[in-house]
């Protein structure tokens, strides 16, 4: 019986494997491994927890459960801008923490072989591609592949501003 | 040794069987008590061994099969004999040396491990223990015992009702056969029987005794296992319900035309046995046992059932819509949505008695090492709390019930010198009051010590105001403080100074307080104040800009609009205001917590004063938006690993959805 158990989830995790949920910040797409991803929703209202760093927008309540949201445009040092009707919460789930992702909008799911997947490029201290674990080639565009456990943990450069 | 890694089967394994120890305790402790075992006790043992001896049998477990073998026999050999006179506390104390073995063993199975301890010098001491009962109450008693277990393997039937049964049943012959190889046939025997019956009474088989493993394994191999019971059920349901034996390969299944010829009668203690298991097992039915996931799970989905009640019964959508057959069925469903909930709720309260008899070992053993004629006084053990709360108030009433003995009760030479009974008594006592329980400890003892208590502490280091301004209960609340004891030298069961300090950090945990009075000479009292339940708490409602927060109701002491000539600014520029009197601070939310409002003029909003530690502050918020009871739930872990943040506690979910965060007063006095 232990056997068939196995045979499913290997054959789960195949049907997952080189699958990326892309999604649209600014000009540049980015991809998320599907694994991680639970769902995605509309943008709600998010009750704003104060003393945080500026890029945790607060907690929303999915279905009861309640799950911080963080702004990947801000994450990434970027401009910040209005949510609209594109804009998305991407919840997903890294080692057991659900946290939910607002970006500009959602694209759709694009299996990428691993072939069509390379190492960023590693260029002098310049080009900050800490959340970058990879790029991924489809067709003549290119993806920039998080990396999610990047995401989550805290890294000097903002506990730096923090302390500043 | 081979352990099953079949998770289901070990985790209910362990679930029955630490429920059944848990029942064992409680029999032989109130055995104890009352001098001596009845002959229901004695049953009721013996059936608890038998069930844990044929489960641990089929989980492998030998070290255990084998002790409550052992155990078994003891009692099989007690219930043969009948009353006489022997040791009796002799005969708990080895009993419960064997409940700490299986306490231990399930132990380890629980944690993943092998319960791989050696029982038998436990084994051997019981069986010496059966050896001089049997030497000592002559030896033809004993020797009938055992000649009875031979001729047991001759047909002989139980037949609970005496053979003229109301019954309308037709009478039925089943011959079983097992899988070769398919191992503890008798135990199989023994689970088919005990499916059977749910559909048939008057069962009877062959071998009788299917307790004893060897000679029945070896005999339901060769000749089968003959069943005969009556049912109600057509040969054809009573075939198909058989087949589904596991590990069945034969099968013959007639019907018996004489009831009479079919049902061999004999009234043995066996038979007897099968009354008061019926009994039990009829007895059991009412309760089931729910994972508490699914139980959280169900409290998430009533409160998302709240929440979507609201958001359909005010849609936007109805407004200026003639609604009046619609409201009525909108009241009705409220109703029951309300009901859903309180039900929800009070699936998860669990009455302490189990708790509180847990306790009646501890007071047992104490009292016998010690040489202190102690005894347990229980009151409102039907109090109930949440299972939450459970878990973490066993451990500190451990403590004080400890306490008690050991440094309260006097030695009865003391207690005859001053006067007092010479077995000292300690309460236990729960009681509700409003949201929270109070559970006390109290002992007819010597009291606190005031003076040496002082004295330690000045000596810690532990004073640190004048001592003509310290109030008794200061002084008595010293012995909460951590690693703080009285004694020179530590006991076994007390003596290091961490008791109360644990006492005091479980009940912080769950939100409660302790406290502790004393009259030297006349005993000490602890009293834990605890809430009923974690999950459910009274909060006040304010709104900040858009935000919203909710306050405890119990910190809060009042909230009123202030007036403008109340309010005092310091050179500082903090902010306070005179009531009757007095002058308390002002804390603005808005500015603390970056809020944008349109409000900030004190009089324009509501002033909330709060209180914690009989400290008293304001809080400046916009509006009230009303008391209502909240379930609590914690912050994300992600944002709680992030930071702390000052004064949030947790988080609620509103009527209409919306997320408040719960406000901790006493986070924001620091």
């Amino acid at each position: 019986m232990a056997d068939v158990f196995e045979d499913n989830v290997e054959l789960e995790e195949d049907t997952q494997k080189g699958r990326y949920l892309t999604f649209l910040i600014g000009k540049e797409t980015y991809g998320i491994e599907i694994r991680f991803v639970t769902e995605i929703i509309g943008i709600q209202a998010i009750t704003e927890i104060p003393e945080l760093p500026e890029y945790i927008k607060g907690i929303i309540n999915l279905r009861g459960k309640i799950i911080p949201v963080m702004d990947i445009r801000l994450r990434f040092k970027k401009e910040p801008r209005e949510y609209n009707d594109r804009t998305c919460v991407i919840v997903v789930d890294i080692s057991d923490v659900s946290i939910g992702l607002i970006v500009d909008s959602v694209a759709e799911v694009l299996a990428i072989s691993d072939e069509d997947v390379v190492e960023p490029p590693q260029m002098n201290k310049g080009f900050n591609n800490r959340y970058i674990k990879n790029i991924g080639k489809a067709g003549n565009d290119v993806k920039l592949l998080l990396d999610c456990e990047k995401l989550l943990t805290e890294d000097e450069l903002t506990s730096l501003g923090e302390a500043m | 040794m081979a352990v099953y890694s079949n998770e289901p089967i070990l985790d209910m394994f362990v679930f029955e069987t630490s429920q059944l120890i848990e029942q064992l305790e409680q029999i032989i402790i109130s055995s104890d008590k009352s001098a001596c075992y009845d002959r229901e006790a004695i049953n009721e043992i013996f059936r608890i061994m038998h069930t844990i001896k044929g489960s641990s049998a089929m989980m492998n477990f030998d070290n255990i099969s084998k002790l409550t073998h052992t155990v078994e026999d003891l009692f099989n050999y007690l219930r043969n004999e009948k009353p006489f006179s022997m040791d009796c506390s002799k005969l708990s104390d080895i009993v419960l040396e064997s409940v700490d073995f299986m306490k231990a063993e399930m132990q380890k199975i629980e944690n993943g491990n092998i319960p791989d301890r050696d029982s038998s010098l436990l084994t051997d001491k019981i069986t010496r223990f059966l050896e001089d009962l049997k030497l000592e109450y002559n030896s033809a008693a004993a020797m009938r015992d055992t000649e009875s277990m031979d001729q047991e393997a001759e047909i002989c039937g139980i037949n609970s009702t005496g053979g003229n049964s109301p019954f309308p049943g037709r009478a039925f012959k089943a011959v079983i056969r097992f899988t070769e190889g398919c191992e503890m046939e008798s135990v199989r025997a023994y689970a088919l029987i005990h499916r059977l019956k749910d559909v048939a009474v008057e069962i009877s088989h062959i071998p009788e005794r299917l307790a004893d493993n060897d000679k029945g394994d070896a005999a339901i191999r060769s000749d089968g296992f003959k069943v005969w019971f009556k049912t109600d059920l057509s040969y054809e349901e009573l075939h198909d319900y058989l087949s589904k034996t596991i590990f069945l390969s034969d099968m013959e299944l007639m019907e018996c035309s004489d009831n009479k010829d079919a049902v061999y009668t004999a009234a043995g203690p066996e038979g007897l046995n099968t009354v008061n298991e019926n009994r039990a097992a009829s007895s059991h039915n009412n309760i089931i046992s729910v994972n508490i996931v699914k139980l959280d799970k169900l409290m998430d989905l009533v409160g998302e059932l709240v929440i979507s009640e609201a958001m359909v019964t005010q849609n936007p959508d109805l407004a200026g819509m003639p609604l009046s057959n619609f409201k009525k069925a909108a009241r009705q469903h409220r109703k029951i949505i309300n009901e859903l909930q309180d039900i929800a709720m009070s699936i998860r309260m669990v009455p302490l008695s189990s708790t509180f008899q847990r306790l009646n070992r501890i007071v047992r053993d104490m009292s016998k090492k010690l040489n202190k004629d102690v005894e347990l006084k229980i009151i409102g053990e039907e109090t109930e709390v949440d299972k939450n709360i459970i878990e973490h108030i066993s451990d500190p009433l451990m403590h004080l019930i400890r306490n008690s003995i050991d440094h309260g009760i006097e030695s009865a030479d003391d207690r005859m010198a001053k006067g007092k009974p010479e077995s000292g008594t300690v309460i236990l006592e729960a009681k509700n009051a409003g949201g929270d329980v109070l559970i006390t400890v109290s002992d007819d003892g010597a009291g606190l010590d005031k003076d040496k208590i002082l004295d330690k502490a000045r000596r810690n280091g532990l004073i640190n105001r004048p001592e003509s301004e310290l109030l008794d209960k200061d002084i008595y609340s010293c012995v909460f403080l951590p690693g703080f004891s009285t004694k020179d030298e530590a006991t076994e069961f007390s003596g290091r100074g961490v008791g109360m300090d644990v006492v005091m950090k479980n009940i912080c945990v769950v939100g409660g307080d302790v406290s502790i009075d004393s009259m030297p000479g006349q005993g000490t009292a602890i009293t834990m104040k605890i809430p009923l339940t974690l999950a459910i708490m009274d909060g006040m409602t304010i709104r900040v800009g858009k935000a919203k927060f909710t306050i405890p109701i119990t910190s809060i002491r009042e909230s009123f609009k202030a007036k403008q000539n109340d309010l005092i600014k310091d050179p500082d520029n903090n902010e306070m205001i005179m009531i009757r009197g007095e002058c308390y601070p002002i804390l603005r939310l808005h500015e603390m917590y970056r809020v944008k409002t349109d409000i900030t003029d004190i009089p324009d909003g509501i002033t909330v004063m709060v209180e914690s530690d009989g400290k008293a502050f304001c809080i400046f918020a916009d509006e009230l938006i009303g008391q209502q009871q909240v379930v609590v739930k914690a912050l994300p872990e992600y944002i709680k690993k992030m930071k702390k943040v000052k004064g949030v506690e947790g988080c609620t979910l509103l009527g209409d959805g919306s997320i408040s965060l719960i406000l901790d007063v006493a986070g924001f006095q620091n």
